[in-house]
């Protein structure tokens, strides 16, 4: 389910690093939370952003949520694509759902995130305690 | 609204059936010394012949027979009385906000309706549900910019209504903006010149109203240029929309932000008026207040819905779009019944009739020795003249002739003391327009 080169926050982002570069998207678990999605709202290119402060914000049909920076940098692209279908992150949020690629200020940044098995564990315990 | 009486005996059981003894036992948590014990100041009990009586007699102290000749902001117009019978149906006048669609269908079509009407009036994509009143309309399109831009800088003509820049200054004191004034030239239009330099990159909108605070009709589109050209919004407000049956809608503005009080709402003294925002579709999603959809239901239907519902208060909390949690329904409601009474021919007729008249006014009155045309730019229903002397001083010779004069531009432009903005629309005379110029003429052969 939840691939285990990326990483994850608390706040169910996700983050593949590829050398200075990662890609950004809301996790699986998020994108069923929030229910289908109608909008996204995400940076231009060249936007700085820092890690755990918002950086965008998604529609579903239920609510307008916040989405936060895994971790520091400049945004190099955001995802095209959404604009017409959003809907490519409730049926692949991990793939051709990613929201946002950014050049990470500090690349060791992404080891202080949780790694799938560790993610997998706070959602299972989040579950339980729901 | 029900008035229930209770008998004594029915209070006794209703006491009895939750366990208390009196109704003062009911109020029991309040603390003793915050409880009222004086019995309240008030006259009566009256009978319902007393009652009648009595507000028979205080309608009689409003005044009657006078002429106007004031608008800004705020217009006279002839009103059917099938829109106050309509909107004083039940279903709609006390009608909860529409938060629950499937039972709402009613009230959110009428909301729909109304969205239609204003957006082609004012020939934007989209407009919402309604807003307090213009003033509030006007600034929300300024937050508007604010967040679609995110820049801090504002560029307001004077020519705004000082009252609208006075709802601007409060709402935003403590909002990070910067609002800079552009004056105006001897047309009465904008100093284009002046707001050319003034815009630079910080700028999120320029505010603009057409016809301006001196009743005179802007030139839009090239200002909307000048704004463009550093990527600043425009915002157009319109105090009478009357002017759109006459008036293209102003070009090349981003947000119009409009009072729709001419449309079947009475002056009332201040209100409840409705605000209107509309704009360009890309930018729904900083719209404030709410917006009324049309849809269809799984077996393919007509149905209403509140359409972006997710970005209001009441779901986003202090995240929200803007403060707005609900709409002018009522309000909104009669502009739409207004409108359909009138029909397009209507609209177009009625405001033909404003500019004939407005224009008529303004030749009789330019034949007044000492009086002259003070702004050369177009009208439409308002224009400003200048007087020889005070305009406070003649009005008040206009009171007692039963005339209520023009609006003393002195009272927002201390350099404009002598200025006059006079208001006709369709509801003025002929014969009114005469005896107000034969008076003028009387009061300025007067020596001072």
């Amino acid at each position: 389910m939840y691939p285990s080169d990326y990483r994850y926050t608390k706040d169910h982002e996700w983050i593949k690093v590829s050398g200075e570069t990662g890609t950004v998207g809301i996790t699986d678990y998020a994108q069923h939370e929030l229910g289908d999605v109608v909008f996204v709202e995400l940076p231009a290119a060249g936007k700085q952003v820092a890690a755990g402060k918002i950086f965008g914000t998604i529609e579903s049909v239920k609510a307008v949520s916040e989405i936060f920076a895994p971790v520091s940098g400049d945004v190099i692209e955001a995802n095209a694509a959404l604009a017409n279908t959003p809907e490519i992150i409730n049926t692949d949020p991990h793939g051709a759902g990613w929201l946002i690629k950014m050049k990470l200020s500090n690349p060791t940044d992404v080891s202080g995130l949780m790694d799938a098995a560790a993610y997998q564990a706070f959602i299972s315990e989040k579950e339980a305690s729901a | 609204m029900r008035y229930l009486p209770k008998s004594p005996d029915e209070r006794r059981e209703m006491l009895a059936s939750i366990g208390v003894r009196s109704i003062d036992d009911l109020f029991a948590s309040i603390p003793e010394q915050f409880r009222l014990k004086a019995r309240l100041s008030l006259p009566g009990p009256f009978s319902e012949h007393e009652i009648i009586e009595y507000f028979r007699a205080r309608a009689a102290e409003n005044s009657c027979g006078y002429t106007s000749f004031l608008g800004a902001g705020v217009y006279n117009h002839l009103r059917s009385v099938v829109t106050d019978s309509l909107i004083q149906r039940g279903e709609f006048l006390t009608s909860y906000t529409p938060y629950q669609a499937e039972i709402s269908q009613g009230t959110l079509q009428a909301i729909f309706e109304f969205q239609t009407l204003m957006s082609e009036l004012t020939g934007m994509e989209v407009a919402n549900a309604s807003m307090w009143d213009g003033s509030t309309a006007t600034t929300e399109a300024v937050l508007m910019a604010q967040r679609l831009t995110g820049r801090n800088r504002v560029i307001v003509a004077r020519s705004l209504h000082p009252e609208y820049r006075q709802v601007l200054d409060t709402y935003t004191r403590n909002l990070g903006l910067r609002i800079c004034e552009v004056g105006f030239t001897s047309t009465g239009q904008i100093d284009a010149a002046q707001l050319e330099t003034a815009i630079d990159n910080q700028t999120a909108a320029v505010v603009v109203q057409s016809p301006n605070f001196f009743g005179v009709v802007e030139n839009v589109a090239p200002l909307a240029e000048l704004a463009h050209a550093k990527e600043a919004l425009v915002v157009a407000a319109i105090t009478e929309g009357v002017s759109l049956g006459a008036v293209r809608p102003p070009a090349g503005a981003d947000i119009v932000a409009m009072e729709a009080q001419s449309f079947g709402l009475a002056p009332s003294f201040g209100g409840p008026y409705a605000g209107v925002i509309a704009t360009r579709d890309k930018f729904v999603r900083q719209l404030p207040g709410r917006l009324a959809g049309e849809t269809v239901d799984t077996e393919g239907r007509r149905g209403y819905v509140l359409t972006l519902a997710t970005r209001e208060q009441h779901i986003r909390r202090e995240k929200a779009t803007s403060n707005i949690c609900t709409n002018q329904a009522l309000c909104a409601l009669a502009v739409a019944i207004h409108l359909c009474l009138l029909g397009k021919e209507g609209l177009k007729e009625l405001a033909a009739q404003n500019l004939a008249k407005a224009r008529f006014a303004l030749e009789e009155l330019e034949k007044v020795p000492g009086v002259r045309r003070a702004f050369s730019g177009p009208f439409f229903n308002e224009f400003t003249v200048e007087f020889p002397r005070s305009v406070k001083m003649v009005n008040a010779e206009l009171l007692r002739e039963k005339i209520i004069g023009p609006l003393p531009l002195g009272s927002f432009y201390p350099e404009l003391t002598k200025r006059a903005l006079f208001c006709v629309t369709e509801t003025t005379t002929r014969a009114e327009i005469e005896r107000m110029t034969a008076a003028l003429r009387q009061i300025l052969s007067n020596p001072v």
